[in-house]
């Protein structure tokens, strides 16, 4: 199950009309560009996202994921994508995807040595008491995410990232079935949230963000089954 | 003077118990006996037609909940007295409809009595769906146990109110409101026209958003498609009858069908529920049914009512607005207000900006919108939401900028209306 819908997002559009140019993408897609930035940055309000530069199967099935209820803590990006087609939302996710834009500095971290350490602890290394993976084991150990559906953690604000694991512990966001980031979600804490997003928004994005190739490339299984990932 | 008191205290306890009778009777149907509606004959060709009308009664918009399974049920219909909770249509034997016959298929889209002789809520529109044809029904019933895949999603109870919540309460509301009654073709007309006319009264059921109903809900005489908010408010679904709001008197017929087909035409673009409609079900429509629609559209019989009489501004400008505009909106609507072809619509002369209720104006501007997907329009374009850009102050003032402008002359929205509107804002703020 979890392979054929794999499959099915890394064919490119079936659709037998023909690719649009970049400048008719952009001037269809205002609605997603004003507020996730002309070039796919965030604006001025933290919680919108940079989505430029994400893996195309990640946006395609966080695309879904709003348009069909799973995310539900986002009414107006709930209500945009109810008329839209599969086939559209696979290429409006090509095209952020494709985006190649500078990265903004990142956070100053306002936390503790300790929280940031702790942080930077269970990012890079998890806690194999606790049976938690580390982030880095699926989202790469330059966590600039693993092509076609494991999004980077770098570039993001850390109000944004609080919210997505609250989101996902309160649930009010869900990906497909096996939704293993709603498993790690709840399986955190409080205060170990704080700091995974305390570290997390105060590292610089590498020079080379482009998300790692693959998941083979890992040199590992992932340490979870994961809807809507190939694996 | 006793025995006239007597006697009307006596009609009286009659009355109560001739309608407690009719009441009693109305709540208490009959069941139709239970088969294995999988054994049921049918013919693709059957089949196949009745998906193509699960289609334009767009069944699934609502018996679909949004990410679930197909018609297995769950999807929320808000009404002013609560929400009623689209049940699984799917063939399983214990919570779908996987032991009901045609004929208990029948009486529920023409009677609105579930197959146990149950009641059911007019959410599930059948004042529409009773003309409908026994032939139609038979056919998407066909489509339904057959092709469907059954599922054992339990149904979710309604959450009504006191009284709406109780069954004698619904008899009585349909011995109002509700008589059962197969399609009437007119014989004066084509049967191009009456096609239109069975498919928009009944599957179709375009009333059921753009009539005006009474205070219970129910549809009022003469104020068929007359225009009606959306029951949570947030929309308004603009009158087919009157020109300065969503009348087709004017436009070719072919226009109107590719407006259903393509959700786009030079008249501008379905945005909000009607964008969903052309998306769920009007896209899939023939030409012909197309054409047959639009042909009974264009000829509806043009009203214009008091309240959308527009009182003309007094010409002064609002500056504010005119600062917002050139800022967030001239980029695509241009700075004389033409916008750009098909892709960006012009607000000279449109009547969602000039609408006396401006409801869809305030939404358009909170929470955006996309056109339609569809086969002729497969790369729609979308107006961003401002709802974090703009204040409730800063919505009345634009809007009451393009109101006025460039030949328009709607009244100014205030801060009155900002809060009599505030459903519109309240579903995203």
């Amino acid at each position: 199950m979890v392979f054929t819908f794999a499959a099915a997002v890394l064919t490119t559009p079936s659709s037998a009309e023909p690719v649009l140019s970049h400048e008719a993408m952009t001037e269809r897609l205002q609605a997603c560009i004003s507020c996730h930035g002309k070039e796919g940055r965030t604006i001025n309000q933290e919680y919108l996202p940079r989505i430029a530069g994400k893996p195309a199967g990640y946006l395609f099935n966080q695309l879904m994921n709003f348009r069909d209820g799973r995310r539900k803590n986002n009414a107006v990006m709930t209500h945009l994508l109810q008329p839209l087609s599969d086939a559209y939302l696979r290429e409006i996710a090509a095209y952020f995807s494709e985006l190649e834009i500078p990265y903004p500095s990142p956070d100053v971290a306002k936390a503790s040595t300790e929280t940031l350490k702790l942080g930077e602890s269970l990012v890079l290394r998890g806690d194999p008491a606790r049976k938690l993976p580390a982030c880095a084991a699926c989202h790469g150990s330059p966590l600039t995410g693993v092509a076609p559906a494991i999004p980077g953690l770098l570039g993001l604000p850390t109000a944004y990232l609080s919210a997505q694991l609250g989101a996902w512990r309160a649930g009010q966001r869900h990906a497909q079935s096996p939704d293993c980031m709603g498993e790690m979600a709840k399986a955190l804490s409080p205060q170990d949230v704080g700091a995974v997003t305390a570290w997390l928004s105060s590292q610089p994005v590498p020079s080379n963000s482009k998300p790692t190739a693959s998941i083979a490339a890992l040199g590992a299984p992932l340490p979870l089954r994961c809807g809507g990932v190939p694996q | 003077m006793r025995r006239v008191l007597l006697g009307l205290f006596g009609l009286t306890v009659l009355v109560i118990a001739a309608l407690t009778v009719i009441l009693f009777r109305e709540v208490n149907g009959s069941a139709i006996a239970a088969v294995d509606a999988t054994k049921i004959a049918s013919t693709p060709e059957q089949i196949e037609r009745g998906e193509y009308l699960a289609r334009i009664g767009n069944c699934a918009g609502c018996h679909t909940a949004r990410g679930g399974e197909a018609y297995a049920g769950g999807g929320a219909v808000d009404t002013p007295f609560g929400t009623v909770y689209a049940t699984n249509l799917t063939p399983d034997a214990s919570v779908g409809i996987g032991n009901w016959s045609t004929e208990s298929f029948y009486r529920a889209m023409h009677e609105g009595r579930s197959q146990d002789g149950r009641l059911l809520y007019p959410a599930f529109p059948y004042p529409h769906f009773s003309l409908t044809t026994r032939d139609d029904t038979d056919a998407i019933f066909s489509f339904l146990v057959h092709r469907v895949k059954p599922v054992s999603q339990r149904n979710t109870e309604h959450t009504l109110a006191f009284p709406y919540n109780n069954r004698y309460a619904l008899a009585a509301w349909r011995i109002l409101y509700f008589k059962p009654s197969p399609f009437q073709a007119d014989s004066a007309r084509s049967a191009q026209w009456n096609r239109g006319s069975y498919l928009v009264q009944g599957l179709a059921h375009c009333g059921a958003c753009h009539s005006t109903r009474n205070a219970l809900g129910a549809p009022i005489a003469g104020h068929t498609y007359d225009g009606a908010m959306m029951p949570l408010n947030d929309w308004y679904a603009p009158s087919l009858t009157d020109k300065r709001e969503a009348s087709v008197a004017d436009w070719p017929i072919e226009h109107i069908a590719r407006w259903l087909k393509d959700g786009t035409s030079p008249s501008g673009a379905a945005l909000g529920p009607m964008a969903e409609i052309v998306f769920q079900s009007t896209q899939y429509a023939t030409h012909a049914d197309l054409t047959a629609m639009s042909d009974y559209l264009k000829s509806l019989t043009v009203t214009s009512n008091d309240r959308a009489t527009p009182t003309p501004t007094t010409g002064t400008i609002n500056e504010a607005g005119k600062r917002i505009y050139k800022d967030r909106c001239a980029s695509c609507h241009g700075d004389e207000g033409k916008g750009k072809s098909d892709a960006f619509p012009a607000l000279a002369g449109n009547r969602t900006v000039l609408m006396a209720n401006p409801t869809n104006l305030i939404s358009l501007i909170l929470k955006g919108g996309f056109a339609p997907a569809t086969a002729g329009n497969p790369r729609p374009h979308g107006m961003p939401p401002f709802y974090h850009l703009l204040t409730d102050t800063d919505i009345a003032n634009v809007a009451s900028f393009v109101r006025s402008s460039w030949g328009n002359a709607a009244p100014a929205l205030t801060e009155l209306d900002m809060v009599k509107y505030r459903n519109a804002l309240e579903t995203v703020r």
